[in-house]
C-alpha cells in the first residue's frame, strides 16, 4: 500500500513541476501583459494544486494534511482577487499598452510581437 | 449572539488545526483567549464595514456539486493553455468580450467572476453594475464564456437558497 501511495504522490508532484515550468516558459512566450497572465494561471491552479496534492498524499491523514488543503483554500480563494487586482491596475492606467487582440496578431504582425516569438524559439531550441 | 459564537468556533477550530495543540490546558485558554480578541476586532470592524462572515455564504449547498465542477473546467482549461504554450506556434487569440450575468445577488456575480479568473485562460476585467468584462486568452475560450454554461450553474446555486 505505501508504494502506491508514494508512487501517486511521486506522479502528482512530477505532474505539478510540469505546470510550473510550462507556466513559465508561457509566462516568457506570450505576446503581453495580459496573455502573460494567463500563463501565470496555470502556474497558481494546476502546478500549486498538483505539488500540494503530492505532498498531502505523503503526510498521510495526520496535522500536516489539513494544513496543506487550508494553504490550497487560501490559495485558491486569494489568487484570482490578485489576478483581478493586477489586470484592473493595468488597464485603469491609460499610459499602458492596450491587450493585444486578436485582430492586431493576425492581421499586421507588429515588430514587437514578432521579438518576443523568436525569444520563445530560442528558449525551445535552447531545451 | 449566535453569530458570534458561530464566528467564535470558527476562529477556535481554525487555531486548533494550525496551531496543532490539543493537551496543553495553559496554551488552549491562550488560544481560546486570542480568538475572543479576535471575534471582538471582528465586531468592531463589521460596523465600519458590514459585510458578511464566511460562515454567512448565501449559497445553498449545491455548491458542493458545484465545486467538483469546477474543479473539472479548470483541469481542462490548465491542459488547453499549457498545450498552446508548448506549441511552437503559440496559438494564442486574446479577446475582450462583455458579459451580463444572471445572477442576482452580489455574492453570485462575485462566485462566477471568480471562477472566470480562476480558470486559466481567462481573466475577469471589471465587475460592476451587472457587466462583466473579460480577457480570454483564446476566442474559445471566450466563446465557451458566451455560451454561457458556467453562468447558468452558478444561477443555479443562488436560486435554491432564496
Amino acid at each position: 500500500m505505501t508504494w502506491l501511495v508514494d508512487g501517486l504522490s511521486g506522479l502528482a508532484l512530477l505532474c505539478g513541476a510540469f505546470f510550473v515550468i510550462v507556466g513559465g516558459a508561457g509566462l516568457l512566450r506570450m505576446p503581453d501583459f495580459y496573455t502573460r497572465m494567463h500563463a501565470a494561471g496555470v502556474t497558481d491552479t494546476l502546478g500549486a494544486g498538483l505539488i500540494l496534492l503530492g505532498l498531502m498524499l505523503q503526510g498521510g491523514w495526520t496535522l500536516i494534511t489539513v494544513k496543506l488543503l487550508l494553504i490550497l483554500i487560501f490559495l485558491w480563494l486569494t489568487s484570482p482577487t490578485a489576478s483581478h487586482a493586477l489586470v484592473r491596475a493595468a488597464l485603469s492606467d491609460p499610459q499602458n499598452p492596450p491587450p493585444l487582440l486578436h485582430e492586431d496578431i493576425h492581421s499586421v504582425p507588429s515588430p514587437s510581437s514578432s521579438t518576443h516569438l523568436s525569444e520563445g524559439e530560442r528558449i525551445e531550441q535552447a531545451k | 449572539m449566535l453569530r458570534i459564537l458561530g464566528l467564535w468556533s470558527f476562529y477556535a477550530g481554525l487555531w486548533l488545526v494550525l496551531s496543532g495543540y490539543f493537551d496543553i490546558p495553559l496554551l488552549l485558554v491562550f488560544g481560546a483567549l486570542s480568538c475572543v480578541l479576535a471575534v471582538f476586532i471582528a465586531w468592531r470592524v463589521e460596523r465600519a464595514d458590514p459585510e458578511d462572515h464566511p460562515l454567512h455564504l448565501k449559497v445553498g449547498p449545491q455548491i458542493i456539486l458545484y465545486w467538483p465542477w469546477l474543479l473539472w473546467q479548470i483541469v481542462l482549461a490548465n491542459l488547453d493553455v499549457a498545450k498552446r504554450i508548448l506549441d511552437p506556434q503559440l496559438p494564442v487569440s486574446p479577446t475582450l468580450i462583455t458579459l451580463k450575468p444572471t445572477q442576482r445577488s452580489e455574492m453570485g456575480q462575485v462566485i462566477y467572476a471568480n471562477s472566470i479568473t480562476l480558470t486559466p485562460g481567462t481573466i475577469t476585467t471589471s465587475l460592476s453594475d451587472g457587466i462583466l468584462e473579460v480577457h480570454a486568452l483564446t476566442r474559445e475560450a471566450a466563446d465557451s464564456l458566451l455560451e454561457g454554461d458556467m453562468d447558468r450553474r452558478v444561477a443555479a446555486l443562488e436560486r435554491s437558497n432564496a
